[in-house]
């Protein structure tokens, strides 16, 4: 049994204009120890889809269906009480505005002690002295002085890695990280990647990573499903999304994306792949395949009938009409 | 005219910042000190570095949209940053501006049309207004934006359309120069795509010279002729494209270059992980101001600032005590060879077997 199994799920949203279909019918299994990357443009509902797993979607305006299992328990059906006792403890999260997410008038060593002394019902001393180990652990210098300070004398990065110790102050089996360093320079990513690596290395806890950076993807994932338009499009092991894309848009974003040392190759100024078009709007129930629109490949057959999800090769999931079925034989 | 078409000369920027009781300068920011480059016609300079280091702030003070605090800038040979707003008005014709974000760059009460209509009225383009709307729908072709757009506010859009509506008010003037204040970063891969091949295009057809300002070096490299990379408010190293991506001379430039995740699961690089933030502006170190920082730091980095010197008979220029061979005594001989041999190791990484 998979850590996280998420099934058929749904998220919509009831507005003014109609519903906005942020989820549309994903599944998707996250494994003990396993880092899983969902990699999407804006809109694409992977921000969603780990707010749904997390229970703070409200419902209205938000209607979810489907299954969330974690450790096989439906997460959809807990009541809130129970579902408080999970979050923080047995699933961490890291959100990307490090300086939105922590409370700027509360000093940053309470603030880590808050979860502890919740689940782990430790005492306020005890609290502020496993913080102090964890801002060591999280590489923050000073640990002893800085448990003192407030979020605003931090840097970003310094925040950042705040917010990791405070997900990971209870050793959680899941950690969802959503677009955890979209808001940091390069060279602080770098430190935060690098901690990151070094952590799951030690704890062993399962990361969800959300980002729509396929750098990032490359160097921290195993196994990355592709999301578009509320839809998953595409899942395979991390080198085989690389070395061989099957679904058009997967095709297309890594086409899209600049890389570094294209000077060497070419001596003059080479053009990007481009998507044409735009992502189709949320608010109309979508017939046919979600991509189809933007696809060189469309047929009459794809702006009819959505794809299904299909594993076309092993362990590799496309949906796509056209994509080609490898199985060794 | 042979000359560039842009000089700016040891640009400063220091901002005050105010405390106390009476509102006193207890301090300066220092954004930018001391900047010089210059950019010729129909070419793309990319300024790049991390958040904080003064790069938007060069822009903007080549605009007058700061003031700055010292330096000359000068436009064909001209100086244009000691003008009075009214005679800088007609210049501006010529230097143009795109930010950042879409959103707040755009009036949301006013149609598209207008928007992009405005400076040719205020600069007195056209004659009438039909004259306008030819030129406006001229523009929104060229920016391959629908015709039918015209009619439409800016909320109606997506992020890379309102920012073709940014480039299209930008171009509307007739510029010959363009500062690109990450004018790409708040958009999506693909859409980012799109806009960096327009701007490329548009380069192409229209012979404009592009100050692109960004901290996503990827991005640049596909971009760009010749690349400057600041930290702290100075310029560190300066280059062509080609020689700043396959040889760069600075430890910060080498670092930098090695964060950048590479999308590719079956590269492995060894990584320059600098410690440590970014030192205030308010009191930045002295000597070179990299050296807090710096994993080949040396005595002379603590005290002496080093400038910006050629390497070799080339035009790229690096401001590095290692990489001024010239600058320090046989004393520093043994010192500089190790140091200078763990930086020439492999940068760009090897495929595993």
């Amino acid at each position: 049994m998979a850590l996280l199994e998420i099934d058929r799920l749904q998220t919509h949203f009831g507005t003014p204009d109609g519903v906005v279909r942020a989820v549309e019918g994903v599944s998707f299994n996250i494994e003990e120890g396993e880092t899983v990357a969902v990699v999407g443009e804006s809109g694409c509902g992977k921000s969603v889809t780990a707010m749904s797993i997390l229970g703070l979607v409200p419902q209205p305006p938000a209607r979810i269906a489907g299954a969330i299992r974690f450790a096989g328990r439906n997460l959809l059906d807990l009541p809130e009480s129970e579902m408080r006792k999970l979050r923080g403890n047995d699933i961490g999260m890291i959100f990307q505005e490090p300086m939105s997410s922590l409370n700027p008038v509360l000093m940053v060593g309470r603030q880590i002690g808050e979860t502890l002394r919740l689940h782990q019902r430790l005492s306020r001393r005890a609290a502020e002295s496993r913080a102090i180990e964890l801002l060591d652990l999280v590489g923050i210098p000073e640990a002893r002085r800085r448990v003192r300070e407030y979020p605003y004398q931090l840097s970003g990065g310094m925040r950042q890695r705040v917010m990791i110790a405070i997900a990971l102050a209870c050793n959680p089996r899941l950690l969802i990280a959503d677009e955890p360093t979209t808001a940091l320079d390069v060279t602080i990513q770098a430190q935060i990647l690098d901690l990151m690596r070094d952590l799951k290395h030690r704890l062993g806890s399962a990361i969800m990573l959300i980002t729509h950076d396929l750098g990032v993807v490359a160097e921290m994932a195993e196994r990355v499903v592709v999301m578009y338009a509320g839809r998953k499009v595409e899942e395979a092991a991390a080198g085989d999304i690389f070395a061989n894309p099957q679904h058009p848009y997967t095709r297309g974003l890594l086409g899209a994306v600049p890389k570094l040392g294209c000077s060497l190759e070419h001596s003059e100024r080479s053009t990007l792949a481009e998507i044409p078009g735009l992502v189709p709007s949320l608010r109309k129930p979508i017939v046919g395949c979600a991509f189809a629109g933007r696809c060189p490949k469309a047929t009459q057959l794809c702006r009819e009938l959505a794809p299904a999800v299909e594993e076309k090769a092993p362990h590799h999931q496309v949906a796509c009409h056209f994509a080609e079925r490898k199985f060794p034989t | 005219m042979s000359g560039p078409l842009l000089e700016v000369r040891n640009l400063k920027k220091h901002f005050p910042l105010q405390g106390g009781l009476f509102g006193s300068v207890t301090g300066y920011v220092h954004a930018v000190d001391g900047v010089s480059f210059t950019i010729n016609r129909g070419e793309t300079l990319s300024l790049v570095g991390e958040s904080g280091c003064g790069k938007s702030t060069v822009g903007r003070c080549i605009l007058r949209l700061t003031e700055p605090t010292a330096g000359e800038v000068l436009l064909d040979g001209q100086r244009i940053d000691h003008l009075s707003p009214g005679a800088l008005r007609p210049l501006r014709q010529r230097i143009q501006i795109v930010f950042q974000d879409p959103f707040s760059s755009l009036n949301p009460r006013m149609r598209v049309g207008d928007i992009i209509a405005e400076p040719i009225i205020n600069f007195g383009l056209a004659n009438n207004k039909n004259e306008v709307e030819d030129r406006v729908s001229g523009l929104m072709d060229r920016v391959r934006l629908p015709r039918d757009a015209m009619r439409r506010h800016p909320h109606e859009f997506s992020g890379g359309q309102r920012q073709r509506v940014g480039i299209a008010r930008a171009l509307a003037p007739g510029p010959d120069l363009i500062i690109c204040d990450e004018a790409v970063s708040a958009l999506d891969v693909s859409v980012k795509a799109q806009i960096v091949n327009l701007l490329a295009a548009l380069q192409d057809e229209l012979g404009l010279a592009l100050l692109f300002i960004s901290h996503d070096l990827a991005i640049v490299e596909h971009v760009t002729h010749r690349v400057a990379v600041m930290y702290l408010g100075k310029i560190v190293e300066i280059s062509d494209r080609r020689t700043l991506f396959a040889s760069p001379q600075h430890p910060y430039t080498r670092a930098l270059l090695s964060a950048v995740p590479v999308p590719d699961p079956s590269v492995r690089r060894d990584r320059i992980v600098l410690r440590g933030d970014v030192p205030s502006p308010i009191n930045p170190p002295p000597g070179c101001r990299f050296h807090t920082r710096c994993p080949f730091v040396f005595d002379p980095c603590r005290t002496a600032a080093p400038s910006l010197r050629p390497i070799g008979k080339t035009e790229q220029l690096v401001a590095c005590h290692l990489s001024s061979d010239a600058a320090f005594g046989q004393s520093n001989a043994a010192q500089l060879q190790t140091a200078a041999a763990s930086k020439n190791a492999p940068l760009h990484g090897q495929k595993r077997d």
